[in-house]
């Protein structure tokens, strides 16, 4: 039998306790995996490590995906943010270049952390670094970021699921949005109630949309995806945090996901049949990349 | 009663750009050797369905070497595994075949070992990093590499089950489940037993002591 949470749950426990939502997170994982609290962190923290680093490798110049499509984009992105001229503001814009960053570290071949896969790698940890950047949180609070943004994640897989395959593009960048968004929160010293109601605004935000990556590789849309996945999580926890909530509950967000997954067709779901995929451009590039059959 | 683990969420730190084409393709170059046991020295790779098709740009042929080389999912070196392999005096050639897929991301690795040793293995990459290794030789498995896993071939007699399991038994070894394959009738067998400690060179031994066993195979660590 698998256990089943949902959202506000872990919010009105959380509350109760005067806690952070990774808090009861982490003491659950501690339970039900049979795993001392400190091995958890310490695990928790390598992937931390291995993300950072994946950030700054990610935006430096040189860099090149295996099929040649992409490589520098965001290195070119950071440049501008350091302009000053960017039109987003820095921040926003900076964590837009780590997200595309972690996005080529991947598809370089270099090494990433799945979160929640490879292809929707760069979000949490480009937003992450962001909010700790600009709060001056230390590490053990991004970690503790880490955590709520796991927990929620577990709640998307059990009730909706994570993975393009299944759910579409709104089940890999649209649900590290919503993790990134709710941590973020916290990070910033937000309550629990205004993480969840970021992590529904960013989820609400991306919501349909389909996984269809040009010649099936996770590089055309999917790096660029990130960025505005970053960028979407970052406008939803300053929306949180400002007050304003979400309608509609998180956990109603997730349901609705779910559905618009079930009903997303096949063509839709990563096979590279249809939309962005099926494109003149797409297909020459395919052919390019493949050879012709 | 356990739900999922969060680190399942997030996790693993991998070499990328995807779970199923870069690392299940590495787990199963890793398994092959394995099954080897020894330092190969030539492998003929042949990629069904989607690997067939998008190797390439999934660093699928790179990370398949760098299974055979005995590497990780997140080791730094996958990207250069096809030069590392050269180097070692690995030589590899790889084959497609877009037809007869049995599933969509599937290799078939024929392997020589550096002392001559000869291995057939077919595996496939069932997402999200995991996968089954569906034939060892002329056997049909079905191995997912999550245990510690021993291959005995013996011919078939009776009684050879229960004796190579009583030398497990009694050196306090779990078996986590196992499975006979079988060419037909008569002919040589293969015990594949998973179990939850892995199988010592001591055990190993006393094992291959066994007089029907003609071979056995330890793959500890996947």
């Amino acid at each position: 039998m698998i256990l089943r949470h949902d959202f506000a749950e872990l919010v009105e426990k959380a509350e109760k306790r005067g806690c952070p939502l990774w808090e009861i997170i982490l003491e659950r994982e501690e339970q039900e995996q049979a795993v001392p609290r400190r091995e958890l962190w310490n695990k928790m923290t390598d992937y931390w490590r291995t993300m950072s680093q994946a950030v700054e490798e990610g935006m430096k110049a040189g860099n090149r995906s295996l099929s040649g499509l992409v490589g520098e984009e965001a290195y070119q992105l950071k440049r501008y943010a350091e302009s000053g001229r960017a039109l987003g503001g820095p921040n926003t814009v900076m964590a837009a270049a780590k997200a595309m960053g972690v996005g080529t570290v991947s598809v370089s071949m270099g090494k990433i952390v799945a979160a929640p896969t490879a292809g929707s790698s760069g979000i949490l940890p480009a937003v992450l670094l962001t909010a700790a950047e600009q709060t001056g949180a230390s590490e053990d609070r991004i970690i503790g970021g880490l955590f709520t943004a796991a927990g929620i994640g577990r709640i998307i897989d059990d009730i909706a699921s994570t993975s393009g395959a299944s759910g579409g593009c709104q089940a890999e960048c649209g649900a590290a949005a919503c993790m990134a968004a709710a941590a973020a929160v916290e990070i910033a010293g937000g309550t629990p109630g205004q993480a969840a109601h970021a992590g529904a605004i960013a989820l609400k935000s991306i919501l349909g949309l389909v996984c269809d990556p040009v010649a099936g590789m996770v590089e055309i849309p999917c790096i660029k995806r990130n960025a505005m996945g970053a960028a979407n999580a970052l406008l939803a926890a300053d929306m949180a945090i400002a007050g304003i909530e979400s309608r509609i509950p998180i956990d109603e967000v997730i349901g609705a996901m779910k559905e618009i997954g079930d009903l997303m067709p096949a063509s839709l779901r990563e096979t590279a049949q249809a939309g962005l995929a099926n494109t003149p451009t797409a297909r020459a590039i395919e052919r390019q990349i493949f050879g012709t059959e | 009663m356990t739900g999922k683990s969060v680190f399942e969420i997030i996790g693993p730190a991998m070499i990328g750009p995807s779970s199923s084409h870069t690392a299940g393709a590495l787990r199963i170059g890793r398994a092959a050797r394995l099954v080897l046991g020894e330092k190969p020295a030539t492998a003929e790779i042949v990629l069904y369905g989607s690997f067939a098709k998008t190797y390439r740009g999934h660093g699928t042929d790179r990370a398949l070497a760098a299974g055979l080389l005995g590497m990780n999912t997140d080791d730094d070196r996958i990207k250069d595994a096809l030069a590392a392999a050269s180097r070692e005096g690995l030589d590899i050639v790889f084959k497609t075949e877009l037809s007869g897929a049995v599933h969509p991301n599937t290799a078939a690795i024929t392997l020589t070992g550096v002392s001559g040793r000869n291995v057939a293995v077919e595996g496939s990459s069932t997402g999200g990093g995991n996968i089954v290794i569906s034939r060892v030789n002329q056997f049909i498995v079905n191995i997912r590499g999550v245990y510690p896993t021993l291959l005995v071939e013996h011919r078939d007699r009776p009684g050879v089950i229960g004796r190579v399991t009583t030398i497990l038994g009694q050196s306090g070894i779990n078996i986590a489940s196992m499975n006979v394959a079988r060419k037909q009738k008569g002919a040589d067998n293969l015990m594949v037993i998973e179990t939850d400690e892995p199988v010592t060179e001591e055990m190993q031994k006393q094992v291959a002591a066994t007089p029907e066993v003609i071979e056995i195979i330890a793959m500890n660590s996947f």
